[in-house]
């Protein structure tokens, strides 16, 4: 403590102290701040690799450089989430541009390590939210609380038992059922097509785990009536009610109100 | 009145058709000539008859039960087999009933994989209690009496004797009270039973509840209160919400108030971060902050709550009636059955930086009602 006193009038202890004080505040921002994930660290190959995938099949419309084109949005600050999300879902690339937005692929154009390249090479465009860190895409959450969160942010588009629902001009909500947990959570991070950002500083990763929790749960559960018509609440029903329940009391009605022989 | 399958009995049953005319036992079964409305009838002279006569039941056609006893017997036994059947069902409900597992699921095809129990059970009941109809309704149709019968009616007015008898009862019993020569009775009974009334409208009126007073134009929102997270009520730092996010907002300590639920399905906010140069009303802009504006999550048309946000057309629907509102033009209605753009909620941010209300909402939020300005 005396050799710390007998320095403190030294000319360099601002200088020392400013340092100390920026160091411990970076320290402390870095181990505290909210991390949205831990990419996967991508050499300078891989970014070439992406680059070149990119230019055969995404340039296109998303421009030379990913600047965006008369069809297809900027990619800069997109982030590697975005395409990870886009192409591992087979929603890139979009074969027209007529449709009113790109419905899930039925398959996969791309392995997993060419979408990676991909990804990587567009994180390296702008700063963009990163593919997720598997802890939080996992499940086994608290179903519960999922369902709450999911109910309040979710349900008014992708419907209770998220089975998608209509949008503005032929666009949709699509349905939930057997997404993984990570496709999940970059939709909510990335806000693709229509959908709203749900940011990590909105919905947490634990809750963004939980609400993958409840979808999860969603896909186990059986349906002790069997026929769901699709879970899409009264428009379905009741049009199985109009044509079979009124078409069966019309029946009885009329063998009610005819002769016997 | 008409009877289906009734025999006709004693003097008050006559199968009769012609109000007004002789009644005779079997008129109504014999089979009258059409009249034609093209040709001259005897009764009138423009071709169309001057009155119409009534034409009566149609005639009777027997059915083969009728005729045949072995289609009797016929029917008969299907009308047996159908309550058979009906008994077999309930006997296979009781025995599925403690049998089959409730957890064992199967695939049946045209429902698929569904909870066995479910389906047989609601099968067996469904069965059983529908061949117990089709079988009264078969014995009906087939076996019973079906001839046609009509019931005339009768003068409503009793006898001259009668109704002379009934008043002199009440007068002599208006007499022997007394009522007319001792008014103090009269008039302290009159006071007695109408006030006896009132407690029985203060009740029926007061039980009514509270009048709402300014209930349906006022939220919980009171200037200052920070806007939280729906559901996990924390607050918002205005540099947390990122451009095209979507945030569903009630005011602090809503899930404190007394009336937690009435309070929420008024002052449900949504909170949209829109990109910069997007918002193209200037009191839009001035009621946000850089770019985030909040509205009303309670639909103007009948108070759905309006969550449905496309982020790149920035159209804020209703799932209900689908009304659409648009975000960068102060929420006006674009489409649907809602009158009014929802009530914007003016926001700042505090000291710390979370976003507050500048004010309570300026107009009553949700649907048109009478003393709404």
């Amino acid at each position: 403590m005396k050799a710390l006193g007998s320095h403190r009038r030294h000319p360099a202890a601002i200088v020392v102290l400013l340092l100390l004080g920026l160091v411990v505040t970076g320290g402390l921002y870095s181990l505290l701040a909210p991390r949205t994930a831990q990419a996967a660290v991508a050499s300078a190959d891989d970014v070439a690799a992406g680059r070149k995938l990119f230019l055969a099949n995404c340039a296109t419309c998303h421009g030379i450089s990913g600047q965006g084109g008369k069809v297809g949005p900027s990619l800069v600050g997109a982030g590697a989430a975005a395409v990870d999300f886009q192409v591992g879902t087979g929603r890139m690339p979009l074969a027209g541009s007529a449709v009113p937005q790109a419905p899930r692929g039925r398959q996969v154009r791309f392995t997993n390590q060419e979408i990676a390249n991909m990804a990587a090479y567009v994180a390296t465009l702008g700063p963009g939210p990163a593919i997720p860190d598997s802890q939080y895409t996992q499940g086994g959450g608290n179903i519960a609380r999922g369902n709450q969160l999911f109910k309040v942010n979710c349900a008014l588009c992708h419907n209770f038992a998220g089975s998608g629902g209509a949008l503005s001009h032929g666009k949709y909500a699509p349905s939930l059922r057997n997404v993984t947990g990570k496709h999940i959570y970059e939709a909510m991070l990335t806000g693709p097509q229509s959908m709203p950002v749900f940011n990590d500083l909105d919905i947490s990763p634990t809750d963004k785990n939980d609400i993958i929790s409840y979808l999860h749960e969603l896909d186990r559960n059986k349906n002790p009536g069997g026929l769901s018509l699709g879970n899409l609440g009264p428009v379905s029903e009741g049009m199985f009610v109009w044509v079979f329940g009124l078409g069966l009391l019309i029946g009885a009605a009329v063998w009610l109100g005819a002769k016997a022989a | 009145m008409s009877e289906h399958g009734t025999q006709p009995t004693g003097d008050q049953v006559n199968q009769v058709n012609q109000p007004g005319a002789p009644v005779s036992p079997h008129q109504g079964l014999e089979h009258r000539p059409a009249q034609q409305l093209d040709e001259v009838s005897g009764d009138g002279s423009g071709g169309i008859p001057e009155r119409f006569s009534d034409p009566g039941l149609p005639p009777h056609v027997p059915r083969s039960a009728d005729l045949d006893e072995l289609a009797a017997r016929r029917a008969e036994r299907q009308v047996a087999a159908l309550f058979s059947v009906s008994m077999v069902a309930t006997v296979v409900f009781l025995v599925a009933y403690f049998v089959i597992d409730q957890g064992s699921y199967t695939f049946i095809p045209g429902i698929g994989l569904a909870s066995l129990s479910n389906i047989v059970l609601g099968v067996s009941l469904g069965v059983s209690l529908l061949c117990i109809g089709l079988g009264a309704v078969h014995w009906a149709k087939t076996l019973m009496p079906d001839t046609d019968v009509t019931e005339e009616r009768h003068p409503q007015r009793s006898s001259d004797e009668a109704r002379s008898d009934a008043v002199e009862t009440i007068v002599a019993g208006g007499s022997a009270s007394q009522l007319g020569r001792r008014p103090l009775i009269k008039y302290t009974l009159a006071g007695a039973l109408g006030l006896f009334a009132i407690p029985l409208l203060v009740q029926l009126t007061g039980s009514l509840g509270p009048l709402p007073r300014a209930d349906l134009s006022n939220t919980f929102w009171r200037k200052g209160m920070r806007l939280m997270r729906d559901p996990e009520m924390t607050p918002i730092k205005a540099s947390d919400v990122t451009v095209g996010s979507f945030y569903h907002v009630l005011p602090e300590g809503i899930d404190k108030s007394e009336h937690v639920l009435e309070e929420k399905a008024k002052a449900a906010v949504v909170l949209i971060s829109l990109p910069p140069g997007a918002i193209q009303v200037p009191k839009e802009r001035d009621w946000g902050v850089d770019g985030i504006v909040a509205y009303s999550k309670i639909c103007t048309h009948v108070g759905c709550p309006v969550g449905l946000y496309e982020h790149r057309t920035h159209l804020l629907m209703c799932p209900c009636h689908q009304s659409t509102f648009d975000v960068t033009r102060d929420a006006e209605v674009l489409f649907g059955p809602a009158h009014r753009p929802l009530p914007q909620l003016k926001i700042t941010v505090d000291a710390q930086g979370y976003l507050i209300a500048a004010a309570p909402f300026l107009q009553p939020v949700g649907p048109s009602f009478w003393e709404r300005a």
